[in-house]
């Protein structure tokens, strides 16, 4: 094969690969990625019951319950809060009053039924998400952590 | 006094930086022997300073000096001396010292091991690493200095956070920084080639042995902290691609194409232009790696608490470098002339597939892992990629490169025969199915596609060894001469097979882990059960344990299968004092390479405690993928013809140094 035919071969291969990955990023951007929701938001504009979410914001004190294997709670920004239930073990540093990002589905009832709860992993750091969340209601003060 | 020492060596390290990335840069162009021997010694310098400065960090650490910042934000006088050594660099600016030792450490290498190495380039490789140690000692003394005194000092530290406390970090962060680092030497190779206008095969047999040590460690490194992660982490995830695992996995998919492609370039002097630009993009998505990491612009589990202008630093660095490489490549690529002639179906054709997949699978993860990022910044949304984004565009070009793995090696330099491949694998492909058929009705249940993963693992693990037995003509020939012919193969042969297989190995954990696991959440008091694929467990005993700084609310278990005692174990919640922060640690047992994986959760009001059980089907065979890997890695840099090392050309080799 000449020189220019396995050029064309080559620029023929390089093109699908690259239309195929370009396909499959497309497809998985519009099914795959969750946006991210401050409670204010989800009380002002809430979302279809089967949405998935990402929430993030404090846990509000006195809110959490243990019921058998499910934990509730409301996750506030110091506005608005949304309640969320949760099935599983929560991780170490979860605190009431502390940040968490929880991600999951929005029920009918308007509360988030979450399959996973992220708590930070060092006690200097908050997740930025939920800074943002704060900062958004005016509850932020720099430095305070 | 110590720690002023350490800074003082660190000024004089940049200082020596500097020189070496301006004195052998003129002599090379000067052709002047004297200035371009300047890189030497000042390569070795640089490690002998930054040594010293590590050295004097790490002993503030050991006899706990708490007049000095780092020390008080990330020590404990009652930490256990492992930790306080390893805690040197489980922070921001430890770790980027532990950054430069490393780069010192390949710059040094190249001094001393490249001996043999034409001249010109090798001054010319170490004034490019003289630039990124000035680049990022900069960094360090005006961003992240270690060394930072406070009067008066506090009587005790503020502990290294907890979940750092654990062996894991005295492996993996040096790991995965001896493979990012690594990859700096492929760089500085590449940059000196388009500086220099030329490039050989003999470049190639350079770079490669750099790149291999550097894949080896960073293959290592990734598997560790995975490892790490399921374990201390608590939930038993062993990926979660986090923005800080794709910053790893991104330099590892580029690194690997890159070592595929040196390997065209060193056999048939084909694909320069395209494995210099490798070299270039391996060491950008280290860099980004390092500034993902160190900037926190993404929420992630290894985020340290962030100071913005150490970002715009990072920032500021790896524009220069991405930039100022990418533009010289742009300006000189042209003048490096293309080699040898290859069919479509040929060994050169198959490791371009590879390399084409490669690097798309990197931009998958580059453009799911940056996307939320310049979404934010466009329009404000904030949005979350994971793992089903990366499910859906990594998983079927990861694949689609899986099922080509075993015909690479079986196609012939130049022109392959693909019939001829395909018939070396017919039994490959049926021990695929029939395994694949096993496990599907072993393991029942699970999504239809797992057994078909599972098979595609075995057919890359089998078929791994597919050369070897055509090389060796096993069954063919009598088993004593076959074994004779297996000897004489070179051992980067069996090196590929070995991290082929490794490959195939990790694929079959990662399907069977995801598929086939179970678990169960339940309350328990002392005497209650929780049953969860076969296995019963028995809480014993709940109970608090003493250590030297933490407390353990460990709960101790009796497994049961079938009603008789197949093993005890142990999980905990541990409290350390120091922060008053917990973490979990779970109980592991192994039953061959599954694993049960007990996790404690909040005691409740009754009593009672909550407990989560998982049996991980197969887990631990993605860690022995990746060690299998590392070792076809190794095996491959003993091979002879990249030990010796010399270019073909040199009339009398000089003898390198024994490793």
């Amino acid at each position: 094969m000449t020189r220019k035919g396995r050029r064309l071969v080559l620029i023929a291969v390089a093109g699908v690969v690259l239309a195929s990955a370009v396909g499959l990023i497309l497809n998985a951007l519009n099914d795959t990625i969750v946006f991210f929701r401050a409670p204010t938001e989800i009380a002002e504009k809430p979302p279809q019951p089967g949405t998935r979410v990402r929430l993030g914001g404090l846990v509000k004190a006195g809110s959490v319950h243990r019921d058998g294997k499910t934990v509730t709670f409301v996750v506030t920004d110091g506005k608005s809060g949304v309640p969320v239930s949760y099935a599983g073990l929560l991780p170490d540093l979860f605190r009431e009053g502390q940040g968490v990002v929880t991600e999951g589905s929005i029920q009918a009832d308007g509360h988030l039924a979450a399959d996973s709860v992220l708590a930070k992993h060092d006690e200097t750091y908050m997740p930025k998400e939920v800074v943002d969340a704060l900062k958004a209601q005016g509850r932020w003060k720099e430095g305070e952590q | 006094m110590i720690a002023e020492c350490g800074h003082y060596a660190l000024v004089l390290a940049l200082a020596l930086a500097l020189v070496q990335g301006v004195v052998p840069f003129i002599g090379a162009r000067r052709n002047d022997a004297a200035l371009m021997g300047v890189g030497e010694g000042t390569a070795t310098g640089q490690l002998v300073f930054i040594g010293a400065a590590f050295a004097a960090l790490s002993w503030a650490y050991v006899v706990s000096d708490f007049s000095v910042l780092n020390v008080i934000q990330n020590s404990h006088s009652s930490k256990p001396l492992i930790y306080k050594l390893t805690g040197v660099w489980g922070n921001h600016e430890g770790s980027m010292l532990l950054w430069v030792l490393i780069l010192a450490v390949f710059g040094a290498a190249v001094a001393v091991f490249g001996r043999n190495l034409p001249p010109v380039l090798k001054a010319d490789v170490l004034a490019v690493q003289g630039w990124i140690g000035a680049a990022f000692l900069i960094f360090i003394l005006f961003a992240s200095n270690p060394f930072v005194r406070v009067a008066p000092a506090p009587f005790e530290g503020q502990d290294l956070n907890p979940l750092l406390q654990d062996p894991g970090l005295a492996v993996h962060p040096p790991l995965l920084y001896l493979g990012y680092v690594g990859f700096s030497i492929a760089f500085a190779f590449a940059v000196a080639a388009l500086i220099e206008g030329r490039i050989d095969a003999a470049w190639a047999r350079w770079v490669r042995p750099w790149t291999l040590g550097a894949w080896i460690f960073l293959t290592l490194g990734i598997a560790m902290g995975s490892y790490w992660a399921y374990y201390e982490l608590g939930w038993g995830g062993f990926w979660f691609w986090d923005p800080v695992e794709n910053a790893s996995l991104m330099p590892w998919l580029a690194g690997t194409a890159l070592l595929h492609s040196a390997l065209v370039m060193e056999k048939r002097e084909a694909l320069k232009v395209w494995t210099v630009l490798l070299a270039i993009l391996t060491f950008s998505f280290s860099l980004l790696g390092t500034f993902l990491v160190r900037s926190g612009v993404l929420t992630s589990v290894h985020a340290f608490a962030v100071d913005p202008l150490r970002g715009s630093f990072i920032l500021v660095i790896l524009a220069l470098f991405v930039g100022g490489s990418l533009t010289l490549y742009a300006a000189r690529a042209s003048s490096l002339r293309q080699g040898g002639l290859f069919a479509p179906i040929s060994r050169e054709g198959a490791l371009v597939l590879n390399n084409l997949l490669l690097t798309t699978a990197a931009a998958t993860v580059f453009v799911g892992t940056l996307y939320p990022l310049a979404l934010e910044a466009l329009t404000g949304g904030k949005i979350s990629v994971g793992a089903p984004f990366f499910n859906a565009t990594f998983g079927p070009l990861a694949m689609a490169l899986l099922i080509a793995v075993p015909f690479g090696p079986l196609l012939a330099w130049k022109r392959g025969d693909l019939f001829w491949a395909a018939q070396r694998l017919w039994f490959a492909a049926g021990a695929a199915l029939l395994g694949g058929a096993g496990t599907w009705l072993y393991e029942r249940g699970g999504p239809a596609l797992a057994p078909l993963g599972f098979a595609l693992g075995l057919f890359v693990l089998v078929g791994a060894f597919a050369e070897l037995v055509e090389r060796t003509r096993l069954f063919r020939i009598p088993l004593g001469d076959s074994l004779r012919r297996a000897r004489g193969l070179p051992r980067a042969q069996w090196g590929s097979a070995f991290a082929h297989a490794g490959l195939g190995i990790t694929l079959m954990g990662i399907v069977a882990a995801t598929s086939w696991s179970a678990e169960q959440i339940e309350a328990l008091k002392p005497g209650g059960t929780i049953a969860v694929a076969g296995k019963e467990l028995t809480l014993d005993s709940i109970g608090p344990r003493h250590a030297e700084n933490y407390v353990d609310l460990a709960a101790r278990f009796t497994i049961r299968e079938g009603g008789t005692v197949v093993g005890h174990v142990e999980s905990a919640k541990r409290t350390f004092a120091a922060r008053q922060m917990t973490t979990t640690e779970a109980g592991l047992v192994s039953f061959g390479p599954s694993q049960l994986y007990v996790s404690l959760g909040d005691v409740q009001d009754d009593g009672s405690i909550a407990v989560r059980v998982q049996w991980k089907s197969w887990v631990l065979l993605i860690w022995g993928g990746a060690l299998f890997m590392a070792f076809g890695g190794v095996l491959s840099l003993a091979d002879r013809r990249l030990r010796v090392g010399a270019p073909k050309r040199a009339r009398n080799a000089i003898p390198v140094p024994a490793e």
